[in-house]
């Protein structure tokens, strides 16, 4: 396959940034989307050209480090995956592929198409655990029994790989999905119930404080979502909300 | 520093932890407040001695090269995590999981370390559930359990597909409590290229963080390796791209044994290599064993046909396949252990039984599973157990929701539908046994500096069950090390803060700075990737599956004159200061030149086959592994001296008190 790269380039968060144009040939159907840029990166290497910087790590789907906005879609044309397991077999000969960083004002561009989200970090800081010490002295792991249905729902809910596509993929730049998974996790467990409270609440107190925009229910972050979590979180989200605020 | 003192407790086995913990000395609340501890890694091992100590009061500041340490690679584990809880009332015990684990590795793993391993291994399972991690359950609502290889119990705890992602976001969240109270501090995007030694001691390192360049110099009474294993010298794994062996090869360079790095398994389920683009390798979890049986034709020319794409599996008959698995190993069959079913599967490909183009893959089958499982659930819900669509459908409805993430992840890599043609797998590099060598307290040997998860080498012997990883890494960060890391800095109480300005620290930024220059000033020709594959291949080649004399010596030569090139030749574009993959790239691989020299070094040394060290001249008539408890029944421990041809073999010898040593039979 030959291809039209438009790439967006910005040598750092204080340079202004903007797209160049490269052609690249030799690309097979079975590469994934990054392997694609590697053999790009390779040849800009060779030439003496600064590579494409991007993020990625484990190619498998899950650690959530990669990103990209590709033709206009966070983790490009196919759904339930994310960009490392995306396959240029989605794309035909002679495309032009469009490629820029996750855009949100609380993920701030690093470089090239490395942006920082470590505003995630932070609201997860401010509730997202159960605060139990390690001891090797809780009680028995079936102490409590949970209902199947619960225990699937909450796990539905913690496969977020806290990529943030349904931020990038949101006209708001909401961050409602990434939040209200983590909420959710813990609201249906019993061992979660105990800080329910405080935790919506805190978690949502930092959301705010981030930067990221409010949910207006159009429903594009469930549908780019490469681990399918669900728009029902943030019902639940807000419903813990209100709960804890009236 | 010449001799190897294990530290192994005295007293029965049973006994030796818990009498360990009786006695060891402990430091005051009050003064653990002033005492720091570094922890390099952020993965289940690492960031759970983070939120740990912590917890205890230590201040603690965690290093990650990832942007979070939610992305650590235990995140991609999927099976499960092995405990001795025998909810399933199958005879599992401590002793049962110690002995698995022991007779998994082959004989080369110590007894003491094994034993704590399974004896602490119930409250990880405890302590994850009030964490909030989401184990799977049964319709009553208690925990579920599945099999993996070389047991014959249901020991293992998961969480669909994603057990690590689950284990290790409980660990993160661990640490986001820690980091919110101030008690830990986070340096994401930050690798640490050196140890800082003062007076003989661990007492910081220096850092570079990726997004500036910026090294930093950074102070500790301890210091903590948790950076994981080292599989990526073989260009080709399943680990992340990003996995690297530089945090524990610098504290090698400083003085930390290196303990048997040619122990490497080799994963039997993974999608086959597609062509010379590949950047990685993707696991297909072991789990899959319990429903996939393993097959590949029986004659060759129906091989040849499929390879040629004139024949389907699905169109050759049952007495035409040949379920090698099954066949060899009846008692354990498609549930042997890894180093097992890979071996198998490399000896049906090499005598021309492969099933894809390149004659490198070997069939995981779910016919027979969802055959099963339809006929069950036709059964439970009074419907037709004859009619073959519906038994097709309700069974995979149960495939799709016990495997549903790895069917969909194969189906987007391999292009082709698993629930309707056998998926294609073959074995390729998962994970490390070896790593630097620790005492029975996970101090190297370097006074201070502990090594912790995938990074050390205690508890797999030569091989490594499935499912024992995230155990390890768990038991080791939640409730070992917290215990013996505070016997240490007992004596550190009075020490007070360590000085950054000391010329330990100077010398070590300058060498650093040194290798940076080095690097972004030579003028070569080829990527970083270049060079990193040219190595992954010698090492595939001749230092992989199975192993000769020949070809560790070639592989030792074309190694060093490789880095040798690699010096001369790299092409490192931009500048140390500024956000630089390639620079960062450049410093891992130049570890992984050094190491893969070593890992021949000792795979050549060691004459017998064990578990994932399989030397083709020590093999069996029917081709098994053949040990030789007489003259290598110890631990290598490498000590650094300047080049890895130089490197000093220190023995650990292995006792076995507890366990008898036999021929490992999965017959």
């Amino acid at each position: 396959m030959k291809l039209t790269l438009k790439i967006w380039r910005q040598k750092n968060n204080q340079a202004s940034g903007k797209f160049e144009t490269y052609p690249l040939d030799g690309v097979s159907p079975d590469m994934s989307f990054l392997e694609m840029l590697d053999v790009l990166n390779n040849e800009l290497i060779e030439k003496g050209i600064d590579p494409v910087a991007f993020d990625h790590d484990c190619r498998e789907g899950i650690c959530g480090m990669c990103s990209l906005f590709i033709n206009g879609e966070a983790h490009g044309p196919d759904r339930g995956v994310t960009t490392c397991q995306l396959h240029m077999r989605k794309f035909k000969d002679g495309d032009t592929i469009t490629i820029e960083p996750f855009r949100a004002k609380a993920f701030p561009v690093i470089k090239d198409l490395v942006v920082d989200r470590s505003s995630f970090d932070r609201i997860q800081h401010a509730g997202g655990y159960i605060s139990v010490n390690t001891s090797g002295n809780t009680q028995d792991a079936n102490a409590i029994p949970i209902s199947k249905h619960a225990a699937d729902e909450a796990m539905d809910a913690a496969t977020c790989i806290g990529c943030g596509a349904c931020v990038a993929t949101c006209k708001n730049a909401s961050a409602m999905l990434f939040v209200a998974a983590k909420v959710s996790q813990y609201a249906l467990l019993p061992q979660g119930r105990v800080e329910a409270t405080d935790r919506v609440l805190n978690m949502v107190k930092q959301m705010d404080l981030e930067g990221f925009g409010n949910c207006t229910n159009t429903g594009a972050c469930e549908i780019e979502c490469p681990k399918g979590i669900s728009l029902e979180n943030i019902a639940r989200m807000n419903r813990e909300f209100l709960k804890a605020s009236v | 520093m010449a001799t190897l003192d294990s530290k192994i407790p005295a007293g029965p086995i049973d006994d030796k932890w818990t009498s360990y913990k009786d006695h060891i000395n402990l430091v005051n609340p009050a003064n653990k407040r002033n005492i720091d501890v570094i922890v390099v890694g952020t993965g289940l091992a690492g960031g759970s001695a983070a939120a740990t100590l912590a917890e205890l009061g230590y201040n603690v500041k965690a290093f990650c090269f990832q942007d979070s340490p939610r992305r650590a690679h235990s995140i991609a584990a999927q099976g499960g995590i092995n405990a001795a809880k025998n909810y399933q009332g199958d005879g599992d015990s401590t002793y049962r999981l110690f002995y698995d684990t022991v007779k998994g590795g082959d004989y080369r793993s110590r007894e003491a370390n094994v034993y704590r391993l399974a004896e602490v291994s119930a409250n990880i399972i405890d302590q994850c559930v009030a964490q909030g991690v989401p184990f799977a359950r049964d319709y009553g609502g208690l925990l579920d359990n599945r099999s993996f290889g070389g047991v014959l119990v249901s020991r293992t705890f998961y969480a669909k597909g994603q057990t690590g992602q689950q284990l290790l976001l409980g660990a993160y969240s661990a640490m986001n409590r820690q980091i919110a109270r101030g008690k830990i501090k986070m340096y994401n995007r930050h690798e640490m290229l050196d140890l800082v030694m003062v007076d003989g001691k661990a007492r910081g390192i220096i850092a570079r963080d990726l997004v500036t360049g910026k090294l930093e110099r950074h102070a500790a009474h301890a210091v903590v390796i948790a950076s994981g294993g080292y599989g990526n010298v073989f260009y080709l794994s399943t680990n992340a791209m990003g996995s690297n062996v530089t945090a524990a090869w610098k504290i090698h360079k400083k003085g930390a044994f290196f303990a048997n790095p040619c122990y490497t398994q080799i994963h039997p389920t993974c999608i086959p290599v597609s062509g010379d683009h590949q950047s990685k390798l993707t696991l297909m979890s072991e789990s899959l064993r319990n429903d996939g049986r393993i097959w590949v034709p029986k004659k060759l020319e129906d091989a040849k046909a499929i390879r040629e794409g004139k024949l389907k599996p699905t169109q050759l008959k049952e007495e035409d396949r040949d379920y090698y698995l099954e066949r060899r190993y009846p008692s354990f069959g498609n549930l042997v252990p890894r180093d097992v079913a890979s071996r198998a599967a490399k000896e049906r490909c090499d005598a021309g039984f492969g099933v894809n183009k390149t004659g490198e893959a070997v069939y995981l089958d779910f016919a027979a599973a969802i055959e099963r499982y339809g006929k069950e659930q036709a059964h439970i819900k009074g419907l037709d157990e004859n009619d073959a669509a519906l038994v097709k459908k309700l069974g995979t409805q149960i495939v799709e929701a016990k495997y549903g993430n790895l069917f969909q992840m194969y189906e987007k890599i391999v292009d082709e539908n698993p629930y309707e043609t056998p998926m294609m797998i073959y074995p390729a590099v998962h994970y490390t046994m070896g790593g630097v060598w620790v005492d029975y307290n996970l101090m190297t040997t370097i006074p201070g500096c502990y090594c912790i998860g995938e990074a050390n080498f205690s508890d797999h012997g030569a091989n490594r069950l499935g499912a024992s990883a995230l155990m390890q890494g768990l038991a080791d960060g939640y409730f070992v090390l917290p215990y013996t890391i505070g016997d240490y800095l007992s004596k550190d109480i009075r020490t007070g803060k360590i000085p950054t300005d000391l010329p330990e620290f100077e010398a070590a930024e300058k060498s650093v700075r040194a290798q940076i220059d080095t690097f972004v000033n030579n003028k070569g020709t080829h990527s970083v990737d270049y060079f990193h594959k040219k190595l992954g291949k010698i090492m595939w080649d001749k230092v992989g599956m199975a192993r000769n004399e020949k070809g560790l010596k070639e592989a030792i030569e074309e190694i060093a004159q490789l880095r040798d090139a690699f010096y001369k030749d790299v092409k490192v574009p931009g500048t140390g200061e500024e956000y630089n993959e390639e620079l960062a790239k450049a410093l891992r691989v130049a570890d992984f030149m050094e190491l893969g020299e070593l890992f021949a070094k000792d795979a050549l040394h060691r004459n017998e086959s064990c578990g994932g060290h399989f030397r083709e001249e020590y093999q069996s008539e029917e081709g098994e592994a053949q040990r030789d408890d007489k003259n290598f029944a110890y631990v290598a421990a490498w000590e650094y001296k300047g080049k890895p041809s130089d490197a000093v073999l220190h023995k650990e010898a292995l006792e076995y008190e507890n366990i008898k040593l036999v021929t490992r039979s999965y017959k």
